[in-house]
């Protein structure tokens, strides 16, 4: 156990709560001096609940006290991105068009991290409605990243990868529907996972592409992440898209090595123009490692890949124009009155919304408008067709695919927010798994020569979370990379 | 895919969108250039392919039809920016131009 309670990991921080070596209420008190001392620089949380927080850790800690029961997560603080609704707190989705919204219930997300006794230390920032690759998008300011404060964190998830990474919190939520938990967490050096479409409820998270969106886990550990998948996930009847089966459990697959897997290694992405040297050199090696721990690693092909992020950019902004319109002015959120309805509600959306926000809704609105709708949105749905089989085709005969988790590491604050084109191909290889709704992870393989993050993918059929566990844990294990980022100590050293 | 202002003012006017003079110039270089990406999807042929709309099918999804709570009226109208006796109030919609 550390003497800096922020440097352990949930399972650590479990093992001593359990043992009584430390308390929740110390914990949670340890991780908001942190946050107090070096969010100004970080800029991951938009709000922290101090008070609910520690109220809770003391609810926790009277019961473990008393033999009661708590959950599987009691005391171990998480940082909660602002798209999931918690009842009567704010939540933004890092838009001014919901600055002042105060949800009447809670996220099943939320409900169910109370149940597990996770300890919600606040909301973090994101890219307004979780469209961006950067946080920059957030109409509450930039999130830097802990390796390099002039570095984006990514995103959209950026907050929540940013606190988990500068030691805020051991855990985070994070959303992804297009690369959005994944990349964050390439950049900031965690693990991110996006657990198959339907696992996760996405009951009182606010729609961005709905037959693309899951939540799911960021942590600074493989076990941690699977702890916190497995905390989330589940059956949900408000959730039409629920999976109602009982969701695969992925902690008894940590210890099963990878002797005997078939993993296949994408070889267009890991080989393909634009991959940065150290990017490809940390996953050449990553895989290597993988084939001396035992498995039996291939090469495969998804001959349709190249077309998924054109299909991603023309499905997800669809689905977003439909699910963005509830945001008129009348029910909730910004309202910029006029002389009549349709008047207030273009103006409110113009005040409302923010550049990226406004592109997407607009390029949505086009794909689906009468004449085109043909060309665009239903030949990219038969793009995603295309997509899935080429995945079915890799999982007949590979248990889980690899590839780099993004082209590049970090990249600078400022440096592609007026090159939107640019910023959407950081998500190049993450988006095949979201149109196929299977599970996608990213974890840490070490750095690049600047010592920035590289982040390996592991990919799995549908439902397939072991075995894209059991592989995460086996080479993380292996690799025994301690990443630590000093930048942030660092800054918060030169202010003090 | 060249869009011009033209057809960049009719989106914005569909998606009830207010833009000035200055966006819509620069919306219409923006989508022009995700379009021509976006329209490589048409590369592929797919004549045949039968399209997705979910990724993971379910059929005949239906919770148990039971009564349960409910948001109350004065929850539910909470985050409204205007209201009037128990309703949500919006400026003049008959009479406007269509």
């Amino acid at each position: 156990m550390p003497d800096d309670l922020t440097r352990a990991d949930a399972a650590t921080l479990l093992a001593a709560m359990e043992a009584g070596e430390t308390t929740a209420v110390a914990v949670a008190e340890a991780h908001l001096a942190r946050i107090r001392a070096t969010d100004g620089a970080l800029g991951a949380f938009l709000r922290t609940l101090d008070d609910t927080a520690l109220a809770h850790a003391a609810d926790v800690d009277r019961r473990r006290a008393a033999g009661e029961a708590v959950g599987a997560l009691a005391g171990v603080p998480v940082a909660l991105k602002d798209i999931l609704c918690t009842r009567g707190v704010a939540t933004t989705c890092g838009s001014r068009m919901l600055e002042d919204y105060h949800p009447p219930y809670d996220a099943t997300v939320v409900e169910r991290l109370a149940a597990a006794d996770a300890v919600v230390l606040g909301k973090t920032n994101m890219d307004e409605f979780a469209m961006g690759s950067s946080t920059e998008n957030s109409a509450f300011g930039v999130t830097r990243n802990p390796f390099d404060l002039d570095r984006v964190p990514g995103g959209s998830s950026g907050g929540s990868a940013a606190a988990v990474g500068g030691r805020h919190a051991p855990l985070g939520i994070g959303t992804d529907t297009g690369g959005s938990i994944r990349q964050p967490a390439a950049f900031c050096g965690i693990v991110g996972v996006k657990p198959t479409y339907g696992l996760v409820s996405r009951f009182g998270l606010v729609a961005f592409g709905s037959s693309l969106d899951q939540v799911g886990p960021m942590a600074r550990s493989v076990a941690d992440a699977a702890a916190l998948y497995e905390a989330i996930a589940g059956h949900d009847p408000r959730d039409a898209t629920s999976i109602p089966e009982d969701p695969p459990p992925a902690r008894p697959a940590l210890d099963r090595g990878v002797e005997g897997l078939r993993i296949g290694v994408v070889s267009s992405f890991l080989d393909g123009e634009g991959v940065e040297p150290g990017v490809r050199a940390r996953c050449a090696e990553a895989v290597e490692r993988l084939a001396a721990l035992g498995a039996d690693v291939v090469e495969v092909a998804l001959p349709h890949a190249d077309k998924a992020l054109p299909a991603y950019y023309l499905i997800a902004p669809s689905e977003a124009s439909s699910n963005l319109s509830r945001f008129d002015g009348v029910r909730y959120g910004l309202r910029v009155d006029g002389p009549t309805t349709e008047e207030m509600m273009a103006a409110t959306r113009a005040e409302g919304f923010g550049p990226e926000v406004k592109r997407r809704i607009m390029i949505g609105t086009y794909a689906l408008s009468a004449g085109y709708f043909d060309a665009y949105y239903l030949q990219a749905q038969k793009v995603r067709t295309l997509v899935q089989e080429d995945f079915a085709a890799a999982y007949a005969s590979c248990d889980a695919l690899v590839s780099p988790a993004t082209p590049s590491t970090a990249f600078g604050i400022g440096e592609k927010v007026d090159d939107p084109l640019a910023m959407y191909l950081n998500d190049v290889f993450a988006v095949p798994s979201n149109l196929a709704g299977t599970p996608a992870m990213s974890l840490p393989v070490g750095g690049d020569e600047a010592g920035l993050p590289v982040g390996l993918q592991v990919m799995a059929p549908h439902l397939g979370e072991p075995v894209m566990f059991q592989v995460a844990a086996a080479l993380e294990a292996s690799l025994g990379l301690d990443l630590a980022p000093d930048a942030l100590d660092d800054a918060a050293e030169e202010r003090a | 895919m060249s869009l011009s202002d033209e057809q960049v003012r009719h989106v914005a006017r569909l998606a009830r969108i207010a833009l000035t003079d200055e966006e819509v110039a620069g919306l219409a270089s923006q989508l022009s250039d995700i379009l021509a990406y976006a329209e490589q999807v048409g590369e592929v042929a797919a004549g045949d392919v039968v399209p997705t709309s979910h990724p993971y099918p379910l059929a005949g999804v239906a919770r148990a039809d039971a009564p349960g709570p409910s948001l109350g009226q004065d929850e539910a109208l909470a985050n409204a920016p205007a209201v009037e006796d128990g309703r949500f109030r919006v400026p003049r919609i008959v009479g406007e131009e269509a």
